[in-house]
């Protein structure tokens, strides 16, 4: 299973990133290698308009079996990530990453 | 701009409900006695100067932007359009381009870099302009369709339809959308004097601030008008004098003027203070008409 988190750091002890069409980073766990991969999404700072949209595009990419969050995509990026095949979990501000997945594991997280 | 083009003054505020509407269809009835005039109710997201005046509706136009629509079986999926997309209207998902209405600014950089011509450009209906006319006075007004999200395109729109079908109208009165972001300065755009409606209240000076330090970044010549005048503090007043910006006119609070606008009448034929503020502001437009 790939997991992906917003993150506002790169680390396993970074905070979860509220948001998520205007996250920091979007760090991905391997849950089979326990590999870390950190995709820098901090360039979106820059957009007026669409960050919601091109973070989906991203999650297309990089194709995510779930994905942990704060407040959850926005409804322009939630209609972007319908089609994904990809399990979303949120409320998990104020984690860290760490934290977040252990909370996924055992149950305790908001499913969209 | 020739002297012959008509003068176009904005009504604007940084703060909504300080009495753009009030002053705007007021102003535009008080100025009609005496000669043609055209207001325009720009604050499209939620245009409200219908309610006050009471003209028979001449006709409505549908308004629309242009829009790329994918084209399946044309697409070849390279990309290319949504790397050229700066709003991130056109988004591929997977195996999908999707276009977001919404976010299109109607630039067709996709549609025209496309190599296989698989997102031609469609109409998109944006919203309605309502052309309305009683006597001396001309009024249209542009609402956007629920779930649009931006008034630029329709203001703008509403903006050229005034410049051409009401060239003759000497005088327009221009009623903005309150803050101070984008649709504020599309519609102040090309007006030659904006005012700015505030009230004497803390909330009304923050907003007020705002707003002039937006005219001044946009170089535009603007005075304010107070409404409420009587309540509040003295701070707006105070302001004003420091930066040495003009209050050309203002409106006292009155129970008798909230009255009659909750029951949606003009109320400047009854209330000698208003009609007061009306000729002041008169003159004012009549200044700047004459420096032109």
């Amino acid at each position: 299973m790939k997991i992906a988190f917003t993150a506002v750091g790169t680390t396993w002890d970074s905070q979860i990133d509220s948001r998520f069409g205007r996250t920091e980073f979007i760090v991905i766990l391997n849950e089979e290698t326990q590999q870390l991969e950190v995709i820098d999404n901090s360039a979106v700072k820059n957009e007026a308009h669409g960050a919601g949209t091109a973070t989906a595009q991203k999650m297309y990419e990089l194709k995510p079996d779930v994905l942990i969050t704060g407040n959850g995509p926005g409804d322009t990026a939630a209609t972007a990530l319908k089609n994904l095949n990809m399990k979303i979990f949120v409320d998990a501000h104020n984690l860290t990453l760490e934290q977040a997945y252990n909370s996924y594991k055992n149950g305790s997280l908001k499913q969209l | 701009m020739t002297s012959k083009s008509p003068l176009k003054i904005a009504i604007a505020s940084g703060k909504g409900g300080t009495g753009k509407t009030l002053l705007s269809t007021n102003l535009a009835a008080y100025l009609s006695q005496f000669e043609p005039t055209l207001l325009v109710d720009l604050d499209v997201e939620e245009p409200n100067d219908a309610l006050f005046i009471n003209a028979p509706l001449l006709s409505t136009a549908n308004q629309h932007k242009m829009i790329p629509v994918w084209n399946e079986q044309e697409c070849i999926l390279c990309g290319k359009c949504a790397r050229v997309c700066k709003f991130h209207a056109v988004v591929q998902l997977g195996r999908t381009i999707s276009v977001f209405n919404q976010l299109c600014h109607s630039c067709y950089a996709c549609s025209e870099l496309c190599p296989t011509n698989a997102l031609p450009i469609q109409t998109h209906k944006m919203g309605e302009t309502r052309f309305f006319e009683k006597g001396n006075l001309s009024f249209i007004e542009s609402r956007l369709v629920v779930g649009e999200e931006q008034a630029v395109p329709l203001i703008n729109k509403t903006h050229s339809i005034a410049q051409q079908k009401y060239n003759h109208i000497k005088t327009h009165l221009l009623d903005c959308p309150p803050g101070t972001s984008c649709p504020v300065v599309a519609a102040t755009k090309d007006t030659h004097y904006v005012i700015l409606v505030t009230e004497p209240t803390p909330f009304g000076l923050n907003d007020l601030a705002l707003a002039v330090e937006t005219m001044r970044q946009l170089g535009k010549d603007f005075g304010v008008v107070i409404n409420r005048e009587g309540h509040g503090n003295s701070s707006v007043k105070e302001y004003c004098q420091r930066e040495q910006i003009p209050v050309i006119a203002s409106i006292p609070f009155q129970r008798e003027i909230a009255e009659l606008y909750s029951t949606g009448q003009l109320v400047y034929s009854t209330i000698p203070a208003v009609r007061q503020a009306l000729e002041q502001i008169a003159l004012v437009i009549k200044e700047k008409g004459a420096k032109r």
